[in-house]
């Protein structure tokens, strides 16, 4: 059947009839060359920005394989062999003492703001405030700052434990923020029933809120991660860049106090100097299997969240 | 309830209080060391010398970072060529286009550019696209352009994210109607559909703006560094970022005041950044 629509820009002919695709929503055919344009923009745009993801993805790949030897894993980083394994370590360590001291922050401050806070209280609003600000800040600012306060002022120099402190500021607002959307998403039937069972608020919160916002708050600990496993600018002036372990079974708590040079700041360093550019290639490699590895994680957790509502 | 039942709410009430206040307290922090190391060194070069000064070397105690804001701007102007004309475009794709096994094979793949490390992409700049601009044209490749390259695929994860967001919130209402009078799909998209996410979108350009401006590690491996406002696209280019980031380290006195002052210029361009972001997203919500 053919209809002509009239418009105040044009008279165009449009045809009704079966929806072109199975999901059974009504769409009009494209026959107008700009609608043709348009669509033709729209899908180049979309492949460019595939083939462009493709192409870094590919290269690290092929490059990057060949490249990873037994002897990057080795335990010592010597000048002859820049090993990552040190700073692979470092990384991890450096990571988890960072969401040490987020996530506990981050999920108290998530739950005083859905849980606890009066809505549209001041107190409230300077904090969504702050947490904005800090999301925007960039990670030199970061950097510059943990410089200012944890290395010279606090006398921690170039550590383990000021990079982890630094970090642990510029991940908070991620923390926050996710935490935050997980407990939201708490249907308040289990609120109330649980305060119907004569529970107080602390114990709902703890015995009925957190455990079902779980996942959603993993998720954002999992993306907070990723933050801190791929960050240079932050950790240079803060954790230094020695290539070694701190030295925890001989120093004890003080090795935290120890320079440690993260795998995205050895990466770095070597692509730099410009003369390991081979190793730089397995670093990449060995970056971007850990953010995938973190993002398929995070999303296999989203997902499970999304069947259990 | 019980007395201890109160006294531990009583606690638990506070505890979470102070930890919401973590954030407060970081940002306070945050802007009285930068403000405090920094505008001495401001006052002592002098604030017109400093901003608008075209000279700087440090070895003489001369510090005007003039031709480092313009670089930063040119690389964030450049970054916004190229990504945001592909980054709106394919958040619309990914939104009304795509079919649904598409838009799922496509999703992670914008998830997992948006986590790469962004030494991953400056040695990725360094190694492919510093070469082929230097086979395009004489000169070391390091330049302007290869930054808004690199600056312009790292956005793009944001702008799509953002962006699509705010198209899959727009209500089904508003495209049906379109259709109804007779618009094609196309026509209903960009007619329709993507003025009314216009504040989400928007948003999503300044969040990219806000990263590529910030954005330190990419660009001092692409950029060449050299302390001079380029004359073409191809010239090198160097950020206030970059300058802080080559020099801190081995920065002392002045020097290293005029360096952590540089730091200040940076963070004011962000704050009203996300001041501007915060203004729209506001206006986009009352609507």
């Amino acid at each position: 059947m053919t209809w002509y629509v009239s418009n105040p820009a044009t008279l165009r002919k449009v045809t009704l009839g079966p929806a072109s695709d199975d999901s059974g929503r009504f769409e009009a055919p494209a026959h107008t060359t700009s609608a043709l344009a348009l669509r033709g923009l729209v899908y180049v745009a979309a492949f460019v920005v595939m083939m462009a993801f493709l192409l870094i993805m590919g290269y690290v790949l092929a490059n990057g394989l060949p490249a990873l030897t037994p002897d990057l894993f080795a335990w010592e980083y010597t000048s002859a062999n820049v090993s990552l394994m040190p700073a692979l370590v470092n990384t991890l360590l450096m990571a988890f003492l960072s969401l040490l001291l987020a996530v506990p922050i981050g999920v108290g401050a998530a739950i005083y703001l859905v849980e606890y806070a009066k809505r549209g209280s001041r107190f409230v609003a300077l904090v969504r405030m702050t947490a904005e600000t800090l999301q925007g800040i960039p990670s030199i600012i970061y950097g510059l700052f943990g410089l200012l306060f944890f290395v010279s002022m606090l006398h921690w120099g170039l550590s383990l434990l000021s990079g982890a402190c630094t970090l642990a500021i510029m991940v908070l607002p991620i923390v926050m923020r996710t935490s935050e959307e997980a407990l939201l998403a708490v249907p308040d039937s289990y609120r109330q029933g649980s305060f119907g069972l004569g529970a107080g608020r602390l114990r709902t919160v703890l015995r009925c809120v957190l455990p079902s916002a779980l996942p959603g708050i993993t998720g954002g600990v999992i993306l907070s991660l990723g933050r801190c496993v791929g960050e240079v600018a932050a950790l240079i002036f803060t954790a230094g860049s020695i290539a070694a372990i701190p030295d925890f079974a001989g120093q004890g708590i003080f090795a935290l106090f120890d320079s440690a040079r993260t795998l995205a700041v050895h990466m770095y360093v070597l692509a730099s100097e410009g003369f390991h550019i081979q190793e730089a290639y397995a670093t990449a490699l060995v970056l971007l299997v850990l953010v995938a590895l973190l993002n398929a994680g995070a999303s296999a957790l989203t997902k499970r969240l999304r069947k259990d509502n | 309830m019980s007395f201890g039942g109160t006294l531990r709410e009583g606690v638990a009430h506070v505890v979470l209080a102070a930890t919401a206040a973590v954030s407060i307290a970081a940002v306070a922090l945050i802007c009285v060391f930068l403000f405090a190391n920094g505008i001495p060194g401001i006052a002592q070069i002098g604030l017109p010398d400093f901003l608008f000064g075209m000279t700087w070397r440090p070895g003489n105690d001369i510090y005007g970072i003039f031709p480092m804001i313009v670089g930063s701007v040119y690389v964030t102007a450049g970054a916004i060529v190229v990504g945001v004309p592909a980054g709106i475009l394919c958040a619309i794709f990914l939104s009304r286009f795509a079919s649904g096994r598409i838009a799922s094979l496509m999703t992670p793949c914008i998830e997992l550019l948006a986590g790469i490390s962004s030494v991953v992409f400056g040695f990725f700049g360094l190694v492919v696209i510093v070469p082929l601009i230097r086979a395009m044209h004489p000169g070391s490749g390091l330049s302007l352009l290869a930054a808004a390259l690199i600056l312009g695929f790292m956005i793009l994860p944001t702008i799509i994210t953002v962006a699509r967001n705010s198209l899959d919130a727009v209500p089904a209402s508003y495209y049906e109607g379109s259709l109804a009078l007779g618009a094609t799909h196309e026509r209903s998209v960009f007619r329709v559909l993507v003025p009314a996410a216009a504040s989400g979108i928007i948003a999503g350009i300044v969040l990219g703006v806000c990263r590529a401006i910030g954005e330190t590690m990419a660009v001092v491996m692409v950029a060449g560094n050299q302390v001079l406002i380029p004359s073409s696209i191809f010239d090198g280019v160097r950020t206030m970022t970059a300058n802080i980031v080559l020099e801190m380290g081995y920065a002392a006195g002045l020097h290293r005041e005029a360096l952590i002052a540089t730091g200040v210029v940076l963070f004011v361009f962000v704050l009203v950044l996300t001041l501007v972001v915060n203004t729209i997203k506001k206006r986009g919500e009352a609507r």
